[in-house]
């Protein structure tokens, strides 16, 4: 059991990666995030909070869960669904720059189905990926456009991220 | 109560089988379910390579196309199969369909049927679940979701609202299903029809029973009417079409004895001036035209939540 990330680093991470997306955007008017249930979700309205205390701008924010896209989802017949939480993107995603926010990438599927999801929303400009932690292991072509800390891991760890919304405590563990 | 996290049963036969939290379950995951409707492709791929037999051997609009609805925006493969052209017409027994169609190896069989009971003799013998949509005068268990959904969405809650249903109590599926759910629910239920059409012994379920329209409707949170079935009347239950509109037929004065924010439920197809006045099914009371946009998200609910496996 290892922290890896404390408070105060899970914090300045998003406060980089506000930074970085105001860097590269130039400009704050096309852009809306999307979090990825559970945890993108608080992460992605911290973002929108550093967003809006750098440039007095409120960019919207969306909540995707990908449940229905699984590509594992019908694979496993023994056990329960899993439960389907709501998908809340109340804006026009057409010719907007997506910033879609994950607490950790891993495989890259739980990606794979976010896009695909978000696709089913209409046209995005385009789709960038913000992630608290990489942690390697990709199973499809994915990358992160903003990574909040590079984590090299093996297969057989997990990685958990706390955040203050949903567990009390901003932390993220590494447990064998 | 809290939200069960899966379906006891691989099968939806009744609401009678079906536990407080079970219901919460399929509530909460129409709810997310609602939300595909709004989006620019309303499909997900969710369901894709499991096949859905639509079994109707009872004449269905609605039921069926909002089942077919669902099950294409679950990305399912459908086959319907209606009785007038198949070998159901030719005589087959309902057993013998049904293990015909077992050959086939379809993961879930929607069916309706005029004999009470027969999703349950389906249950026995076929592998797919089996989601009953309608069995004679026994459960039609979607529709009861359907309802409690609409409510839920008006009025927030379910438990303690005062359900007025009144009809032809005799013969209504809607009605033996509505009662299970509200009552597990924890909603009173008030019954109002016709001597003729009241079942003996509803009062020992623990619903006010009535023959008085008005008193059924004074205070009612939600006033769901039933349809007058004249397929099923094989005896004389009813002197008149007018005489029962004037004693049963809810018009816009009688829900003036409502609670003010009451609704008006209709499962459908409704007739006009029989058991509904046009005002009240076109008025501001009516939610008849959102039960029918919610059933598609319940249904879809019912067949992802069973198409899992079973708890373990």
């Amino acid at each position: 059991m290892a922290v890896v990330m404390d408070a105060d680093r899970v914090s300045r991470s998003l406060t980089r990666i506000a930074h970085e997306i105001l860097e590269r955007n130039r400009g704050v008017e096309d852009l809306a995030l999307v979090g990825i249930r559970a945890r993108g979700v608080p992460l992605a309205a911290r973002i929108a909070g550093h967003l809006k205390d750098l440039t007095k701008f409120d960019v919207p924010v969306g909540t995707l869960d990908i449940t229905l896209y699984r590509d594992d989802l019908m694979i496993h017949a023994v056990g329960p669904q899993p439960v389907i939480r709501r998908t809340e993107i109340p804006f026009s995603i057409d010719d907007r720059v997506i910033l879609l926010v994950d607490d950790v990438l891993f495989t890259g599927r739980t990606i794979r189905a976010a896009l695909d999801a978000l696709i089913d929303f209409g046209r995005p400009r385009a789709i960038q990926l913000v992630a608290l932690v990489d942690r390697g292991h990709r199973e499809l072509p994915i990358r992160a456009d903003y990574v909040g800390r590079n984590i090299p891991t093996s297969r057989q760890q997990s990685v958990q991220v706390r955040l203050l919304e949903l567990d009390g405590r901003d932390e993220v563990e590494v447990e064998e | 109560m809290t939200t069960a996290t899966a379906l006891k049963s691989r099968h939806l036969l009744g609401i009678e089988e079906l536990d407080a939290g079970e219901i919460e379950l399929i509530l909460e995951t129409a709810l997310a379910m609602k939300e595909v409707a709004g989006r620019a492709v309303k499909k997900v791929p969710t369901l894709r390579g499991r096949t859905v037999v639509n079994l109707f051997f009872e004449s269905s609009t609605r039921t069926r196309m909002s089942f077919e609805l669902a099950e294409k925006r679950l990305s399912a493969d459908t086959l319907g199969m209606t009785t007038v052209g198949s070998s159901v017409s030719k005589g087959e027994t309902l057993s013998d369909t049904a293990r015909t169609i077992e050959a086939m190896a379809p993961d879930m069989i929607v069916m309706r049927h005029a004999s009470s009971g027969a999703p349950h003799q389906l249950a026995r013998v076929c592998k797919a679940s089996i989601i009953n949509a309608g069995d004679g005068t026994h459960e039609h268990p979607t529709q009861a979701l359907l309802d409690a959904f609409t409510i839920k969405e008006r009025k927030g809650r379910l438990a303690g609202l005062r359900v007025a249903i009144v009809g032809d109590l005799l013969h209504s599926r809607v009605l033996r299903s509505n009662l299970h759910l509200l009552r597990k629910m924890g909603a009173s239920i008030v019954v109002c029809g016709p001597a003729t059409l009241i079942p003996p012994g509803l009062e020992t379920l623990g619903v006010e029973v009535t023959t008085h329209l008005d008193d059924a409707v004074t205070g009612a949170d939600v006033v769901m009417m039933l349809r007058v079935q004249h397929e099923r009347m094989h005896g004389l239950f009813l002197p008149s079409v007018r005489e029962y509109f004037k004693l049963f037929g809810l018009t816009p004065e009688r829900m003036l004895l409502a609670a003010d924010d009451a609704i008006v439920m209709h499962p459908g197809p409704m007739n006009r001036g029989v058991e509904i006045d046009s005002a009240v099914a076109d008025g501001r009371w009516s939610v008849i035209l959102e039960q029918v946009a919610n059933g598609v998200a319940v249904r879809m609910a019912v067949l992802y939540l069973l198409a899992g496996g079973e708890e373990t």
